[in-house]
């Protein structure tokens, strides 16, 4: 009984997340037709990468703002000219900005991005590493210190 | 005690205040973060020459202008349409502005009509020295507007200098765009 119900709940699951991706394509492509699957695909990718300058975190496939439907417009038509992805996407950057892709390029102002990451694991790796090596350390004492340790250790004899 | 356990312990000391310069710097970033307004994008285009394009005339629709009614800066190229209520806020200013012999280029952006343009015009002034119409906004896709009104600042080689997203009022056009104006008319008579 219970595997049933388990068996059922994923499969209910599986469907609707089935509908709801097939619902989200089919607003997006609606009034676009395309000549071969490769394009539709190029369109779907690129519209899914690219960010609605005008939202604040939403790619043009999502949003329905008035800028969105150009820029969608615009990538469907770039598509059926035959151009690439990179030059749709480079198209869009030079007049939206690196706001608009979803993926930053590496360059000197994103270079924080991609290693601030690293930077910090190598910090940490690296205190982890003083700080092992220091407990290591034998107690090392100065002949002041030996000599005051000398004095503690001396049994009282008063 | 030794000079070496001072230093040693004053070293230590430091040590204890590294967290806090870091919460201190973490701070200030994040403070810089809350001022700012995240809906503001700044302009690919700064300091690169206005892009080419042609627009029909709003009032003319057989007179064809180009990127060229730009390059006789300095001047403002102000988006506008009839659908947006800042851009009917600010256009009293832009009367003024036009009235001291600020030249302003209009760009009509997918209004609803241009029938309706003209008549917001007629009515409420012009003070446009050329009005572009762009219905479809291919025009705007250029210049990368992304909400109205927008006002370029352009120099007189046509390089767009500045980037000003939402009304033009007498606030800001005094603490800051009057002196970004100012500062291309400089340059020009140089």
């Amino acid at each position: 009984m219970r595997t049933l119900t388990s068996t059922l709940i994923s499969t209910f699951a599986v469907l609707a997340t089935l509908f709801s991706v097939y619902a989200v394509g089919q607003a997006s492509i609606r009034q676009h037709e395309f000549e071969t699957e490769a394009q539709r695909q190029l369109y779907q990718t690129l519209i899914q990468e690219l960010r609605c300058p005008k939202c604040q975190n939403q790619n043009i496939a999502d949003s329905n703002a008035p800028l969105s439907e150009d820029m969608r417009d615009r990538t469907y038509t770039m598509v059926m000219e035959g151009k690439s992805r990179e030059e749709i996407i480079d198209y869009m950057v030079a007049r939206y900005g690196n706001f608009v892709h979803y993926r930053p390029p590496f360059n000197w102002y994103t270079s924080i991005l991609w290693w601030g990451p690293l930077l910090i694991i190598a910090i940490g790796v690296g205190v982890a590493w003083m700080m092992s090596r220091k407990r290591k350390q034998p107690l090392a004492l100065s002949e002041e210190e030996q000599e005051r340790l000398k004095q503690l250790r001396k049994p009282n004899h008063d | 005690m030794s000079t070496e356990q001072t230093q040693g312990s004053s070293k230590k000391w430091i040590v204890l205040f590294v967290p806090l310069m870091l919460f201190v710097v973490l701070v200030v970033f994040l403070l810089k973060g809350l001022g700012d307004d995240p809906t503001h994008l700044e302009s690919v285009l700064i300091d690169k020459p206005v892009p080419a394009f042609t627009a029909e005339d709003l009032f003319d629709p057989t007179e064809q202008h180009s990127e060229q009614v730009l390059k006789q800066g300095p001047l403002l190229l102000n988006v506008w349409a009839t659908w947006c209520p800042t851009c009917r806020a600010e256009h009293e200013f832009l009367n003024e502005l036009a009235a001291q012999g600020i030249p302003i280029v209009g760009l009509n952006y997918k209004d609803d009509s241009r029938g309706k343009a003209m008549d917001w015009l007629n009515t409420l002034g012009d003070p446009y020295t050329v009005n572009l119409y762009d219905p479809e906004g291919k025009v705007a896709f250029e210049f990368g507007v992304y909400g109205a009104p927008e006002t370029y600042f352009i120099d007189a080689q046509g390089r767009v200098r500045y980037r000003h997203v939402g009304d033009v009022n007498p606030r800001n056009w005094e603490n800051q765009l009057k002196a970004v104006y100012q500062q291309m008319v400089k340059e020009a008579k140089q």
